[in-house]
């Protein structure tokens, strides 16, 4: 990055706006993926749009690549730098603009946490629906970018079902409006493109979402479990028998062992426990939850919790959220994935881990978004221990090939980034990512917007490997090549 | 060269702990103001770990994040990890202390500080001309009137868009930061005669107390001591206030001056060592903080180690101790007063106290606790912090006067005299008059019937 390139990124955001030290691009060089590093060139920290569509340009022109940071709490490597290219941290991109409460819409730029939009709602007994577990921190851009989920998107679906309209600035500069303030815009779908775009089709500047009246009655209850399959037939019978749980997540023993040592949510001592809520009008609720708590109780739950108030409800919840992060009481490091298997195929998936664990002497602690058949398998390890980080890479590739065989995916919520491209392969056909790749150069011809994210191989636009081949699509009329 | 000390590699586990989850970051009033990793608690801990591995050196620009850090903890009630911040920044900044020349006119600021607030006799001498001009000006304004309020002669700066330039202030801004800081005293509060050796409980004794009259409370806040030991004695305390206690080194505890920290623990600890003091009374959050942890901070030294646990294990905040007590014994008389509270972070953050103190205020007839926003956030006061960083301190303490002027209360209640007069400064630009008192005022006005 040549010193020009630098002097016009100050005049763009002002000196203290620009960050080139050394030493304080390390603090850059990963985000919540720690053992993938990269120190970029240069940070730039904008406070406008207009700032974010100059800083975009100024690369367009240079050719320099660009990754786009929120809060750094991505847990796929999205936010990973490219070595010699740009960070656009959108930190300070933070202020909510607007507020409607009687179209129960708000709009925030991209910096704004996900638990502030809730914060700013509260008020008026609305909320934001999708909430990942790093909700107090992590990003509106960055759930916009990887498509967050959270807990509840069971019942209330994923970032995309709640984001209406999008400003963006596109990789050559210039600033587009997708969708609008309605929830649903004529003409094709180009928001739920750049929604789980992971950075590779534009940076997001606002964003309109919608937000939910917080429903009349919830109940939550704790169940303890023996076994998996106990824990995961009560996942199979709650939803045949037609309930729509807000959310059902289960946690295996190492995970309620760390939650428990983290912020004490006075979890039992179990192999397997289960986290049921249902929410919506009182009667429906008072009805439903009887029904779950006696298909507890068939399937052998040895105790059963019930939240009465908001405060249980919350400690719960406390110890289901912290999880992830309080594996740092139990490990020096662990690494988290993210895989999806048919709900039925749950407890098979969860004992070939377990054997897997065995096999490879590295503790898997297990939590997951039961109802989604969402997998967030915690595999611990010591980075002090030669070998050790290797290793646990190879067992979360061994756990993606079990979702995979099982019919399941690479990730439910996570993204794919700079963590999982390598396996992209093994869930599509080279057909399936050359047609993906021309979509992106659509958006980003030269290839400058987060590189090296989500596709196995980086690799510029019209660089098919080998000989030209005819996609499907193309050959059946379908499409054309750009 | 950062240093690997056996002290400093106790600290790897702490470091290790931190598994980069970022949950820190909308806690931190730096990361707030600022959006930057590396004045973030994830960032700062990411550098110490840097500096472990040979991959930083203890530049100025090294320096400069862990001077920007406030020291407020809020990171720790964060951490779902359970990373022990405090001792991380303390043992940090103890070696930048010791292997970091600052430049000459930092060196002696630094020192000036040191050399003063620990001890009552030298800040009552520095704060005399203080009291002479405010005797003068209280005169003075009887025949010029008020003068406009600071912020009316400022343009408004946009809360969200601060700047961090990452350099160190001047002597002038800082000097200028003391100046307005300073408590508006007169010769009568700088010479209060000092609480009593010994307070004898009203009725039936249910403990017998040692309380800490602190430094700069004694002579900046002598009323908030004889608030507390007047409710203490009326609840049932014998209250014992030796005069041979000094500093409890909070101060340079949070500086990482940790000899001479422990230089101040054991002269407290001595102090206190009467037989029949069954608890250590504070009324300060910094102090109270720091000596509940005399047991780490003397934990190498063999002559003192026990005592020093023995003694932390005593420690009380005067809320806890209130709550202690259990029911109130002396009859609390209605205030009609609209309060709010301001959470200091040296009792929310790092002794976890939020309840004790607002519920004692709430047991006052006719106190309404107004919730205030941001109210987990720093103050900016942080021990010296608002005299060595005054520009970042005075962007928080702006933000925290702006959350506590929306409330519109009758009184705002800090138990901390750091955060009462950083909140007085800000409230002051504001043009804004308002009444700081500690709950320990508010309880001992509401049990003597009046003020």
């Amino acid at each position: 990055m040549d010193a020009a390139f630098v002097s016009e990124l100050r005049r763009i955001v002002g000196t203290e706006h620009v960050l080139d030290d050394a030493l304080e691009l390390l603090t850059y060089e990963c985000d919540a993926l720690p053992h993938l590093r990269e120190s970029p060139a240069a940070v730039v920290l904008p406070a406008s749009a207009a700032e974010v569509q100059a800083v975009v340009r100024l690369c367009a022109r240079h050719g320099v690549p660009f990754v786009a940071r929120g809060h750094g709490t991505g847990l796929s490597g999205g936010a990973l730098p490219v070595p010699g290219g740009l960070v656009i941290a959108l930190a300070r991109l933070n202020r909510v603009l607007d507020v409607d409460i009687p179209n129960q819409r708000v709009t925030v730029e991209p910096g704004v946490t996900n638990l502030e939009i809730t914060k700013q709602v509260a008020p008026f007994g609305c909320y934001y629906a999708p909430d990942p577990s790093s909700q107090q921190v992590c990003s509106i851009g960055g759930n916009v970018a990887e498509n967050s989920g959270g807990a509840h998107c069971l019942k209330y679906g994923f970032t995309t079902h709640h984001v209406l309209g999008v400003e963006a600035v596109l990789p050559d500069g210039e600033l587009i409006h997708i969708g609008g303030t309605l929830v649903d815009t004529p003409g094709p779908d180009l928001l739920g493109l750049l929604i789980g775009s992971e950075g590779t089709l534009a940076i997001v500047t606002k964003i309109i979402v919608r937000i939910l009246r917080r429903p009349e009655a919830v109940q939550t209850l704790l169940a303890a479990f023996d076994t998996i399959d106990a824990g995961g037939a009560v996942v199979s019978d709650v939803i045949g028998a037609g309930i729509i749980p807000a959310a059902i997540e289960m946690m295996d023993a190492l995970a309620i062992k760390a939650a428990e040592a983290a912020v004490h949510p006075n979890f039992p001592p179990a192999d397997t426990v289960l986290i049921v809520e249902l929410d919506g009008p009182a009667s429906e609720v008072k009805a439903l939850f009887g029904l779950v708590h006696a298909i507890c109780e068939r399937r052998g739950a040895t105790t059963i919790e019930v939240a009465q108030n908001d405060e249980q409800r919350a400690r719960i919840w406390r110890g289901r959220k912290a999880a992830f992060a309080a594996m740092g009481r139990v490990s020096p490091n662990y690494y988290v994935q993210d895989g999806v298997v048919p709900r039925t195929r749950l407890p098979e998936v969860l004992n070939r881990i377990r054997q897997l664990e065995a096999r490879s002497g590295l503790r898997i602690g297990n939590v997951f978004h039961a109802g989604d058949g969402n997998l967030h398998p915690l595999i611990c390890y010591d980075e002090r221990v030669p070998g050790e980080a290797d290793k646990a890479v190879d067992v979360a590739a061994e756990i993606l090939s079990y979702c995979i065989d099982a019919g399941g995916s690479l990730t439910g919520e996570h993204g794919i980034g700079a963590d999982k491209s390598q396996y992209m392969p093994t869930m599509f056909t080279a057909e399936d990512l050359d047609l993906m790749q021309r979509v992106r150069c659509a958006f980003d011809p030269h290839g400058l917007s987060n590189p090296g994210k989500v596709f196995p191989t980086p690799r510029l636009c019209g660089e098919v490997p080998g000989p030209y081949r005819q996609h499907p699509a193309e050959a059946a009329g379908l499409a054309e090549r750009l | 060269m950062i240093e690997r000390s056996a002290e400093s590699l106790a600290l790897q586990d702490q470091i290790d702990k931190c598994v980069h989850c970022g949950f820190c970051l909308p806690s931190c009033p730096t990361y707030m103001l600022w959006g930057e990793e590396m004045d973030s608690p994830r960032g700062r801990i990411y550098l110490m770990k840097a500096g472990r591995e040979g991959r930083a050196q203890m530049t100025d620009g090294f320096v400069r994040h862990f001077d920007a850090c406030l020291g407020c903890m809020a990171c720790v009630t964060a951490c779902p990890s359970g990373v022990q911040y405090g001792p991380l920044i303390e043992t940090t900044r103890g070696q930048i202390d010791r292997q970091h020349p600052r430049p000459f006119a930092d060196r002696l600021f630094r020192s000036a500080i040191f050399a003063v607030l620990p001890y009552p006799g030298r800040l009552r001498v520095a704060l005399a001309p203080l009291a002479m001009w405010s005797s003068v000006v209280s005169r003075w304004s009887l025949v010029v009137g008020r003068r406009a309020p600071d912020d009316q002669r400022r343009t408004t700066v946009d809360q969200r868009r601060t700047t961090n330039d990452h350099r160190p202030s001047t002597i002038f801004t800082r000097l200028r930061a003391a100046l307005a800081l300073a408590p508006r005293v007169t010769f009568s509060s700088l010479f209060a005669p000092a609480v009593p050796e010994r307070t004898p409980a009203i009725g039936e004794r249910r403990l017998t107390v040692g309380l800490l009259t602190g430094c700069a409370q004694r002579v900046m806040f002598p009323q908030v001591n004889a608030a507390t030991a007047r409710v203490l004695a009326a609840e049932g305390c014998d209250v014992v206030a030796p005069a041979a206690q000094g500093c409890c080194g909070a101060l340079a505890l949070h500086a990482g001056r940790l000899d001479e920290a422990r230089a101040f623990a054991r002269r407290a600890i001595a102090a206190f060592e009467q037989p029949g003091v069954d608890r250590i009374g504070v009324n300060a959050a910094g102090c109270g903080s720091s000596m509940k942890e005399y047991g780490e901070l003397l934990a190498d030294d063999p002559a003192w180690a026990d005592r020093a646990r023995a003694f932390a294990s005593k420690v009380r905040d005067a809320s806890e101790l209130v709550d202690e007590l259990g029911p109130p014994r002396a009859t609390r008389h209605p205030l009609k007063l609209r309060v709010a509270y301001q959470d200091a972070c040296h009792l929310a953050h790092a002794q976890g106290i939020r309840q004790a103190p607002r519920d004692l205020l709430a047991s006052i007839p006719g106190v309404e606790l107004l919730p205030i926003a941001e109210a987990d956030v720093c103050c900016g006061s942080a021990g010296i912090y608002n005299l060595v960083e005054p520009d970042t301190a005075r962007q928080l303490g702006d933000r925290k006067a702006g959350c506590i002027a929306a409330v519109n209360p009758d009184v705002i209640a800090s138990a901390n005299p750091g955060c009462t007069l950083q909140i007085a400064a800000a409230a002051r630009r504001r043009g804004e008059d308002v009444r700081i008192l500690h709950p320990m005022e508010i309880l001992d006005a509401s049990i003597k019937g009046g003020w």
